[in-house]
């Protein structure tokens, strides 16, 4: 099974600067407006910050959801593709998506989502973040990023 | 236009009416915005002489050329000018978090506030559309329920929320405006103009674009400005943050302490940036668009005060740890966390309370009325119940809400002689004593007690000049921090991110030029910094300042610090009055602090000569009159 990359946040080392949203809108031609931008961060109060965009779900819900097939999961790295000519702005994937990460284009009505910034080397977003809290990853290297910082927590730091 | 929305908010509260008035690019030149669009306003807009409680006294909110862009720390910004009800001049404060680039997404550079609403409203700006709401179930609110309740009322948790507390809606001259729960437009008493307006909050949401002139030029520079934003000038606030202040202060004896009775403590060790990083910091986030990112949050987690929050900097920490001499964290904390709910002013706050502890320890107030509290000096305990006290204006909090310079005069015996203040506004953390070209910086500025106008302390403190001494040149480094800092009030760009500007007008003007596409060059830009000044100036010559507003805390002059590596040092008026000679001279000014109608004309005021008429007959009547005509000439006296 091929495993799609997707840009994940560490909520340890974002920091809720939205450096990342100002970027992403500059480069879909709307500068520095956080709506037009795929990658929104979420401040809870007093220090919970996250950025959140698309995680590529495997048989993603918005694909499924949306009523008049506009939506498609690209095969070769797993992007949701929106076809302009049949979204009609319904909403239905905004629903069906857990993150928030799918949202309307407020001038245009349609969906949009997180491209991984298609024909730029890396993503705009990862390129920028200061924090280098955004990486381009696979669920897998999280999962073994998750075990090996585990481990080290649970006996490492108890030996040293 | 570019960056600058290009237009004014007009609203006038007791018709409940809104309109705007279109900003052209020679205003918006000529006044940058911020500090500039502030003093501008309050010097056109404002009747002479008014109280600032007066409903006439216009709240304006400003923005700089660059907020709502990508550019570090200056995306962030807004200001806000009024008459101010500590000095009764110029009133003028700053903060960030993330209002400011929301407003400019709604397309607006200045909020110009007039009148006073017939009951309590908050304004909800979204975009265009702008509406007065009932604020009479957030009234007696803190400043986070008031957010949290907006949002949840407007059903949006995006929306961005200013909001005044209790302090404010008392008139609590200490009163602040709060954004973003830990941000606020901290001094000269912004809140309680906002209250006296029965104004509880400005809340607002921007769907538009925020259009630069030259997108790619200004994204290739920001790269830059990202990574020097990440070296070595900011280490400082990325690390420790400005709470290095406190040992590095110690060690140099400027740390002022227990009401700067003395500039060393001998508890600084436990209330140091070291100590609370190690001990209390959970996170260090960020404003918007900000990759230098320096605001600690601290949390307390056992004791009496188990489960606060708060962001801390260095000046609160002055004021509530050494100013009150207190060495115990957890006390200032629980105090920096109640100025923020309740809308004052931490650093103002704590030099208040401080005060109040001199006061009781010389048995000037009594335990009966503290409510019971022993104000004793180090009591970390009761300290933070005093900020309730002072914003709900309970017992001695009712006298201790008019800042110290009017709590003094109405406690009286000899307590004005401790009452740490210049022009009514409460002394920041810089024992300017063995300072004394910060010293000479404290004493004009325009705001009252104030590092921030000049950062005059810099060179004393580095070394850079003897700071032990007053010499001829003093003026001029006071004047060339002061207009640098007016443009960095104005385009409205985070202090601690100074260090990253080269040249830095060079700098600075390539981004308004890039963010604007109006030509600006290095020495258009820091004319500008002197225009504003000089507009700050003439705005407070006409509300009736002269030069003997320009002065010290009498402690500051009349008691030498008593120990330390500054033992002894004071500073006389002798030398007060050398510096200001020099300063004023240099400036163009004449004698009396007046800018000379030249001056006024050189900086395209020509509008304003008549304050610089007015200003030559008075000062000649008081040749008549003889020497006491100064004194009398001080409406602050």
């Amino acid at each position: 099974m091929t495993e799609h990359e997707f840009v994940a946040a560490d909520p340890d080392k974002c920091v809720g600067c939205g450096v990342c949203e100002y970027v992403c809108s500059m480069q879909k031609k709307h500068p520095f407006n956080p709506l037009y931008s795929r990658i929104r961060f979420v401040r809870v109060y007093p220090i919970v910050n996250l950025g959140m965009t698309c995680r590529l779900c495997e048989d993603a819900p918005c694909v499924t959801a949306c009523p008049r097939k506009a939506l498609e999961q690209s095969k070769e790295n797993g992007v949701i593709l929106v076809d302009k000519d049949k979204c009609d702005g319904c909403g239905w994937c905004i629903e069906a998506c857990e993150f928030g990460a799918i949202t309307l284009d407020p001038e245009d009505k349609i969906a949009i989502v997180c491209d991984l910034c298609k024909g730029e080397p890396k993503p705009k977003c990862v390129e920028w973040c200061p924090e280098e809290a955004l990486e381009l990853t696979t669920r897998d290297r999280l999962a073994k990023k998750a075990r090996v910082s585990a481990v080290r927590k649970l006996l490492l730091e108890t030996i040293e | 236009m570019f960056g600058y929305a290009g237009k004014t908010l007009h609203v006038d509260l007791p018709n409940e009416k809104t309109s705007t008035d279109p900003i052209d690019e020679g205003f918006a030149k000529t006044y940058i915005g911020g500090a500039g669009f502030g003093a501008k306003m309050l010097i056109d807009y404002q009747k002479p002489n008014i109280d600032a409680f007066d409903p006439d006294n216009p709240l304006i909110f400003a923005l700089g050329p660059v907020a709502g862009t990508m550019v570090p720390t200056m995306g962030s910004k807004y200001g806000v000018a009024s008459k101010s009800p500590q000095s009764n001049l110029f009133g003028e404060a700053y903060s960030t978090g993330f209002w400011g680039a929301e407003l400019r997404r709604a397309c607006f550079d200045i909020i110009l506030i007039r009148g006073k609403a017939k009951k309590p409203v908050y304004l909800w700006i979204d975009d265009d559309s702008v509406q007065f709401m009932d604020a009479a179930h957030l009234w007696g609110k803190t400043t986070w329920e008031t957010e949290d309740i907006i949002r949840k009322d407007l059903g949006d948790p995006y929306i961005r929320v200013t909001a005044i507390g209790p302090a404010g809606e008392n008139l609590v001259r200490l009163g602040c405006i709060v954004n973003d729960r830990t941000r606020a437009a901290g001094r000269t008493g912004l809140g309680a103009v906002m209250g006296s307006k029965k104004l509880k909050a400005i809340a607002v949401r921007g769907s538009h674009d925020v259009k630069v002139a030259d997108p790619d030029g200004l994204v290739e520079f920001c790269k830059e400005l990202y990574e020097r934003c990440r070296g070595p000038s900011t280490r400082k606030y990325r690390t420790l943050g400005t709470p290095e202040n406190i040992l590095v202060h110690n060690r140099v004896a400027c740390l002022p302490t227990r009401n700067w009775q003395s500039a060393t403590f001998e508890g600084a060790e436990t209330i140091s940036g070291e100590y609370l990083l190690e001990h209390f910091v959970v996170k260090i986030q960020a404003c918007s668009a900000c990759p230098m990112r320096c605001e600690h949050i601290a949390y307390v987690s056992e004791g009496p005060f188990k489960g606060t929050y708060a962001r801390m900097e260095y000046q609160p920490m002055y004021a509530w740890g050494s100013c009150c001499g207190v060495d115990r964290l957890e006390g200032v904390i629980k105090a920096v966390e109640q100025c923020d709910l309740y809308g004052v002013d931490a650093i103002s706050t704590g030099v208040v309370v401080a005060f109040a502890m001199e006061c009781y320890e010389k048995g000037l107030i009594t335990k009966d009325d503290t409510g019971g509290l022993e104000l004793n000096f180090g009591n970390w305990e009761d300290m933070p119940k005093m900020v309730g006290k002072i914003a709900l204006r309970e017992g001695i909090g009712d006298v201790l809400a008019e800042g110290v310079k009017v709590a003094s005069e109405k406690i009286g015996r000899g307590s004005e002689k401790f009452a740490m203040h210049i022009k009514g506004v409460e002394m920041t953390g810089y024992d300017v004593r063995g300072l004394k070209t910060a010293a000479l910086g404290y004493a004009v500025s325009r705001r009252g007690a104030d590092h921030q106008r000049h950062g005059a302390y810099g060179v004393d403190i580095s070394g850079k000049v003897d700071r032990f001494k007053v010499e001829k040149g003093r003026g001029k480094i006071v004047i060339d921090g002061e207009d640098l800092y007016s443009i960095a009030d104005s385009m409205i760009i985070c202090k601690f991110s100074r260090g990253i500007y080269q040249g830095p007008y060079d700098d600075l003007a390539k981004i308004y030029t890039l963010v604007t596409g109006i030509p600006m060059t290095p020495e258009e830009l820091r004319k500008a910094g002197e225009r504003i000044t000089n507009l700050a100036r003439l705005y407070n010559l006409r509300e009736g300042l002269t030069r003997a507003d320009d002065t010290l805390p009498y402690r500051v002059m009349h008691l030498p610090i008593p120990e330390g590596i500054a033992k002894g040092s004071l500073v006389t008026k002798k030398e007060l009055d050398f510096l200001l000679d020099d300063y004023y001279e240099t400036r163009g000014w004449t004698s009396e602090g007046v800018p000379t109608q030249e001056k006024v004309k050189e900086l395209g005021l020509d509008a304003y000569s008549n304050v610089v008429e007015k200003k030559g007959k008075e000062e000649k009547v008081k040749v008549k009159v003889g020497s006491r005509g100064r004194k009398e000439g001080s409406k602050d006296d």
